[in-house]
């Protein structure tokens, strides 16, 4: 389902129908990540992923132009590369453990003692939130700053006004 | 007329609701799924649904530039003023147990004002970037 | 025999080279933004799919359950999809400057545009 989306979003022309199809996209990666028992993830992915970054693209749409142009180059170079390292990454991916195994290394680690002593050291229950915050709190200090750098960054771009008369294209003048 | 009827009524309906299930996700961001920043987005967007219906003017006098830019700074200070506190009461920089007599205690007191800051940022951030991307393709006379 | 339980693998690996594809095959800019959004969503299910343990449950410790999934990808993740938002709206930030400057959004007819610009300083 979800790469019968994709190819359409590379395949489409009309900028708005793919900016559509990426929030619908990100709702059915929200569903996934249900199924995979990642609550909070998954409430993330939906809320920015689906909703503060659609609002952000159709903003940007008002504001450029709303259709993609014809690509005038054949695409047997691309799909070469992507499908080359897509190879690559299959043959890697080989080695990884295999899906829901107890024994993998990510399971055996440290994991348990954030399972076993987050209730007693923190009083939170749940985990995610009590490791975001607590065990590993400089991280998301470092994220908060960079949410900030990015509103920071944006006021910069985009302060000024939008000029009244357009600019003259000086080098169309040959 | 009649549908921009529907749509200020359903506006009105929706929008205390969002933000009161804004608040829900930041206080039970430790019992259940949510947190700071899923309460942020959640506050954004429920001032963006007002925007969209009842025009970008009216929403810059409800929440105005001014205190957007205040909030997106006072996230990131209130996150690193727990730091300090830390420090200050005698841990190092962002230790939780100085903060309260019972070490627990004083993990759930820093774990509620660190998400109370990244709300803070998250919310200002996002609707200080929906103000620029809205606010410019108008007339300069028109904000 | 490894082909059912690396499934997971598979599909993610797709959706990331169709965003990889997305981004070098495609001039619009902003359509190499939005591929550049399936590439990282790509890269979260890769991360959050180990994690999980088939029988358990959210990881929010509660007496009635004992498997739980894990919680540390969960937690890397939270923090990328802010970050990749963050990267979005500075990106359309871009974009929209650059509509502005060269009335275009095409990368063809930018570079185009900044070629036919260069031999003036030479005369």
């Amino acid at each position: 389902m979800m790469a019968v989306i994709v190819v359409a979003i590379a395949a489409r022309r009309n900028l708005f129908s793919v900016v559509m199809l990426a929030s619908i996209y990100s709702f059915l990666m929200a569903t996934i990540l249900v199924a995979l028992d990642a609550v909070d993830v998954a409430m993330t992915e939906a809320s920015v992923g689906a909703g503060i970054s659609t609002v952000l693209l159709l903003g940007a749409l008002y504001l450029t132009k709303g259709e993609e142009s014809k690509p005038i180059h054949r695409p047997w170079l691309p799909l070469g590369i992507s499908a080359a390292v897509g190879a690559a990454l299959v043959y890697g991916s080989l080695g990884l453990p295999a899906f829901s195994d107890p024994q993998a290394p990510i399971h055996t680690h440290v994991v348990p003692r954030y399972l076993l002593e987050s209730l007693k050291e923190t009083g939170v229950p749940n985990v995610v939130t009590s490791v975001l915050a607590s065990y590993r709190g400089y991280d998301t200090l470092g994220e908060t700053t960079v949410v900030f750098t990015a509103g920071a960054g944006v006021i910069a771009l985009l302060r000024r006004r939008r000029r009244r008369a357009p600019k003259e294209e000086v080098r169309r003048e040959e | 007329m009649r549908s921009d009827l529907v749509l200020r009524v359903v506006a009105k309906l929706l929008i205390p609701f969002m933000l009161i299930f804004a608040l829900y996700v930041q206080f039970h961001g430790e019992l259940g799924p949510g947190g700071g920043f899923q309460a942020g987005v959640i506050i954004a967007a429920a001032i963006i649904f007002y925007a969209l219906i009842f025009g970008l003017p009216s929403v810059r006098k409800m929440v105005p530039d001014a205190l957007v830019e205040t909030m997106v700074a006072t996230g990131v200070l209130i996150y690193a003023g727990v730091g300090v506190a830390g420090l200050l009461l005698g841990g190092n920089y962002l230790d939780y147990f100085v903060l309260a007599h019972n070490p627990v205690h004083g993990q759930e007191r820093g774990i509620f004002w660190i998400e109370v800051g990244v709300a803070t940022t998250v919310s200002g951030v996002m609707l200080k970037i929906f103000y620029m991307f809205a606010g410019r393709g108008r007339d300069p006379d028109d904000a | 025999m490894k082909f059912a339980s690396h499934y997971a693998y598979a599909v993610t690996i797709f959706l990331m080279i169709t965003g990889l594809f997305i981004v070098i095959a495609r001039g619009n800019l902003v359509k190499k933004l939005i591929g550049l959004g399936i590439f990282q969503t790509s890269v979260y299910l890769l991360y959050v799919a180990p994690g999980k343990l088939i029988g358990g449950t959210a990881p929010i410790v509660d007496p009635e359950f004992k498997v739980y999934s894990n919680p540390l990808p969960h937690v890397l993740i939270l923090t990328a999809i802010v970050v990749g938002v963050a990267t979005l709206a500075l990106g359309l930030a871009l974009v929209v400057r650059i509509r502005e400057a060269y009335d275009t959004i095409e990368e063809d007819e930018i570079l185009a545009a900044d070629l036919a610009a260069v031999p003036r300083r030479d005369a």
